[in-house]
């Protein structure tokens, strides 16, 4: 592999803010000043888990709601039943407190018009309503949503503070 | 065969040859309906794991608009046809007959342009296959989102169910005159879809 000086010559630069991403299906964990980012949810729906004391946040990216429904589980972060416990054992293995945790969720559209019966048992909807029934069961308080709608959704995780930006096409950003 | 990782070379030259034909077939239909002279490139198809297509087209947060079939018969699955947002623009202007350009932004009377555009597109493309292969392939009525490539992909892919496997990748440019029109289009085939095509095409086994 070849090393270019133009690469050295970045790696000298001061530390500053890392936007670490998160794949579909998928789940991080990142501290302040971090941010955390999830590209493009559709029907899919972003959870942020935000530790207000020790700044610890972690971001999952929800593709289906109920893995019980499936026999191939290979990867559970997919899943809003099985990510939530997930991402909230990553972020106490990262040194944020569960009972300080607060959720904020977005995503869960539904992208296409047009009828189709595939679409009809919509998929944004349940992920939300599973997400939420997890959350409850948890004892976990959502601050804040923005769900529903027919719009894509970009959705980035401020650890230095909580908040959550969202980016939609057309749209001006919004912060919750 | 259609196993992760093990389409080989001769499947990619036969599939290669199969999108020439019905996307060439997909570009005489287009010029019909615009009235127009359009070539077009030849297509490269290939085989991606869901992952890579995520990085395709512009990237997760690029606008795009999409057409979303079901194909139903032989060859089972979901079809893409995605334009990106300045393609898009043009295939309308294009369509309305006005000068490339004039469209900015969609609406509802875009929306349907476009829609009928894909749906007459992949219809044609269908047939091309079908003819060749003699398989029976028929379309849905056609969805359509404009909206984040991401969303859009991760929504098909949910829908149809085909998040783990390989997604059959086919990418072109339709020239009308000087302007041209870049167009991806996908396919997701369920499980056991793509072994009948090409068994149809007498190359199922010992290749």
């Amino acid at each position: 592999m070849q090393v270019s000086p133009v690469r050295s010559a970045a790696v000298n630069q001061p530390a500053t803010v890392t936007e670490v991403q998160v794949g579909i299906a998928d789940f991080k964990v990142a501290s302040q000043p971090d941010r955390l980012i999830t590209l493009g949810l559709g029907s899919c729906v972003g959870l942020t888990l935000y530790d207000p004391s020790t700044r610890v946040g972690g971001l999952l990216h929800i593709m289906l709601p109920d893995s019980t429904q499936f026999s191939d589980v290979t990867k559970p972060a997919k899943f809003a039943d099985l990510g939530i416990p997930l991402l909230i054992s990553e972020i106490r293995r990262k040194g944020g407190r569960v009972s300080n945790l607060q959720a904020k969720m977005a995503g869960g559209a539904q992208m296409f018009s047009g009828l189709n019966e595939k679409f009809v048992l919509n998929i944004g909807e349940r992920n939300i309503a599973m997400a939420k029934r997890t959350l409850k069961d948890l004892g976990i308080v959502i601050l804040a949503e923005e769900v529903g709608g027919n719009r894509g959704r970009t959705m980035i995780l401020d650890t230095e503070n909580g908040q959550v930006i969202i980016r939609t096409v057309g749209v001006q950003m919004k912060v919750i | 065969m259609t196993e992760q990782g093990v389409v080989n070379d001769i499947h990619i030259d036969a599939l290669q040859e199969i999108s020439n034909i019905g996307l060439g077939n997909a570009a005489t239909a287009l010029a019909e309906l615009l009235n127009k002279k359009v070539d077009m490139a030849v297509p490269k198809a290939c085989f991606f794991d869901v992952e890579q297509v995520f990085l395709m087209v512009g990237g997760p947060e690029e606008v795009v608009s999409c057409v979303n079939l079901n194909v139903e018969g032989d060859v089972p699955g979901t079809v893409l046809f995605i334009f990106n947002e300045l393609s898009t623009y043009k295939l309308v202007d294009m369509l309305m007959g006005q000068e490339v350009g004039t469209t900015t932004e969609m609406d509802a009377m875009c929306e349907s342009a476009v829609s009928e555009i894909g749906n007459v597109l992949t219809g044609s493309f269908m047939n091309a296959i079908g003819g060749m292969t003699g398989l029976a392939m028929n379309t849905s009525v056609p969805m359509f989102a404009f909206d984040m490539f991401g969303a859009i992909l991760s929504t098909s892919l949910v829908a149809s169910g085909h998040w783990d496997d390989k997604v059959l990748f086919i990418e072109t440019v339709f020239f009308q005159e000087q302007d041209e029109i870049s167009g991806h289009f996908f396919m997701l085939p369920e499980t056991g879809a793509l072994d009948r095509l090409f068994e149809a095409l007498g190359i199922s086994e010992g290749v």
